[in-house]
């Protein structure tokens, strides 16, 4: 259970932790109240997350939820000062949450080994107050922020490419329940696959991420707080070379999607394809490269007779409401019932959305060996929408 | 005279300058003058059909010229236009 936010009390050790905020007048134990009580996702712990998820961490803020799928390489280091030499092929969250925690125990962790998708970008963030993008690609930009806009999460985002830097919050909720502009009032469409090269191509200053997700926990402590003005309905851009910055409006456009005066988007969609990346993403021979494999895809299989295993991860009670006739093994009891689970076939599993079902590959490919597993992409959900809508949604 | 200020991810395309005048009377001539200048900036600003790509924003000043007439606003001797591209690196 959540504790309310007047139920929050503090140690004498946390006072002394937290003395220099409470003695800012604006700030004071209120604001520090509503920072302990506050569940904030950060998305991403590279050099945005980096600086986050420290000051975040030393702020005090309650819980902090920590998304990322990959392992800290050399190539980190030179920015993403949350990590050591000694951290070097270990995954980022496990990493982080260890120096994390050395920094301020008092702060709970919700850790996802994981990379954020339209499989799972609703349940995760919902579970959150305030989201902070720290990621570095378009497709996870756009799904972050629509996302958030779904959820009604405020997304404090900052971006980084060489010498440039952009922060701003997205999404905002003002006292009067209204909502501030968001990532596609400002950017309606993403730049063809191409044009602009990503950090790990183009490269990037090291100490820029440093002071653009800096900002970043500045806003997303304001936004907690509710201490200043936060960065809504404006974003503030940063010329590290000849250190200019600015601070621009946001225009609202009326053709957004999600907020615009005929919204047309309710879901989250395949961001991937909506950047131009992957266009033959649906081939079975790319779907199955990554182990994913789409509801077209396992029609196809189907109708084709090919010799496969299909398992789903569901409740009993679950595949009363709707089933695909796989061979019912609960997530919670998938390791005891290792000897059902095929390992010379493929074998494709599946859930609701493709959440729980990739959590058991990961287990299963991890703590058992297996590497004929493929997760089917949005799961049951996606094949009553694809191929079968006269099959339940719940 | 009007200031263009380059962005940073831009400015290989338009000789390491950080801003460039042009004589201009309303947006879309002065962004011409600055393609004509520098040609190579040309894909980076305008789409295969010649309009401003959607994820460069020009701003007059502190607005976004969608507020006021897009590339038809008039500009005035001394004003500021700058050209932002979006960008996603967080940098893993």
């Amino acid at each position: 259970m959540r504790q309310t936010l007047e139920e929050i009390k503090f140690s004498k050790e946390e006072l002394e932790r937290y003395s220099r905020h409470l003695i800012i007048p604006e700030f004071n134990i209120e604001g520090q109240k509503k920072l302990k009580h506050a569940r904030v996702l950060v998305v991403g712990t590279g050099g945005l997350g980096a600086p986050l998820l420290l000051y975040l961490t030393a702020a005090g803020v309650g819980t902090i939820g920590i998304v990322d799928f990959d392992v800290v390489d050399y190539s980190n280091l030179q920015r993403q000062v949350l990590f050591t030499t000694h951290d070097v092929g270990r995954p980022k969250v496990e990493a982080a949450q260890e120096r994390l925690s050395a920094l301020n125990p008092h702060v709970r962790f919700e850790v996802f080994n994981t990379r954020l998708d339209s499989t799972n970008a609703l349940e995760i963030i919902s579970q959150f107050d305030v989201v902070a993008d720290g990621t570095d690609n378009f497709p996870t930009r756009y799904l972050v922020n629509d996302a958030c806009v779904l959820a009604g999460k405020v997304n404090v985002f900052a971006s980084i490419f060489r010498f440039e830097g952009q922060v701003s919050v997205f999404n905002y909720r003002y006292p009067d329940g209204s909502r501030g502009p968001n990532y596609r009032d400002l950017f309606p469409t993403p730049p063809p696959p191409g044009l602009v090269p990503s950090c790990a191509e183009g490269g990037v200053i090291g100490v820029l991420p440093g002071i653009l997700g800096s900002l970043q926990a500045n806003e997303v402590i304001k936004v907690i707080t509710g201490v200043g003005e936060p960065l809504a309905g404006r974003f503030f851009q940063f010329d590290a070379a000849e250190f200019k910055t600015r601070i621009f409006k946001i225009t609202r456009d009326p053709e957004n999607p999600l907020t615009g005066s005929n919204p047309t988007q309710t879901e989250l969609i395949d961001y991937e394809f909506f950047c131009g990346i992957n266009l033959n993403h649906n081939t079975m021979s790319n779907q199955v490269s990554n182990g994913q494999l789409s509801v077209t895809d396992l029609h196809e299989w189907i109708k084709s007779g090919k010799d496969f295993q299909l398992i789903d991860v569901r409740e009993p009670y679950e595949y009363e409401i709707a089933n695909l006739g796989a061979i019912l093994i609960p997530k919670g009891e998938i390791l005891r019932h290792l000897d059902e689970i095929d390992r010379t076939r493929d074998v494709v599993i599946h859930c609701r959305s493709g959440k729980r079902s990739q959590d058991v590959i990961d287990l299963l490919k991890q703590e058992e060996g297996y590497n004929n597993l493929y997760n089917l992409k949005g799961g049951i959900l996606a094949w009553a929408d694809e191929i079968d809508p006269s099959m339940a949604k719940y | 005279m009007i200031t263009i200020f380059i962005p940073t991810p831009l400015r290989r395309f338009a000789a390491e300058q950080a801003k460039v005048s042009v004589n201009a009377k309303n947006v879309a001539e002065a962004i011409k003058s600055l393609t004509s200048i520098h040609p190579s900036l040309t894909p980076y600003i305008y789409d295969e059909g010649e309009l401003i790509r959607k994820h460069v924003r020009i701003y007059l000043g502190e607005d976004d010229i969608r507020e006021k007439e897009g590339i038809n606003t008039l500009l005035k001797e001394g004003d500021e236009l700058s050209i932002i591209p979006a960008i996603a690196g967080g940098t893993h």
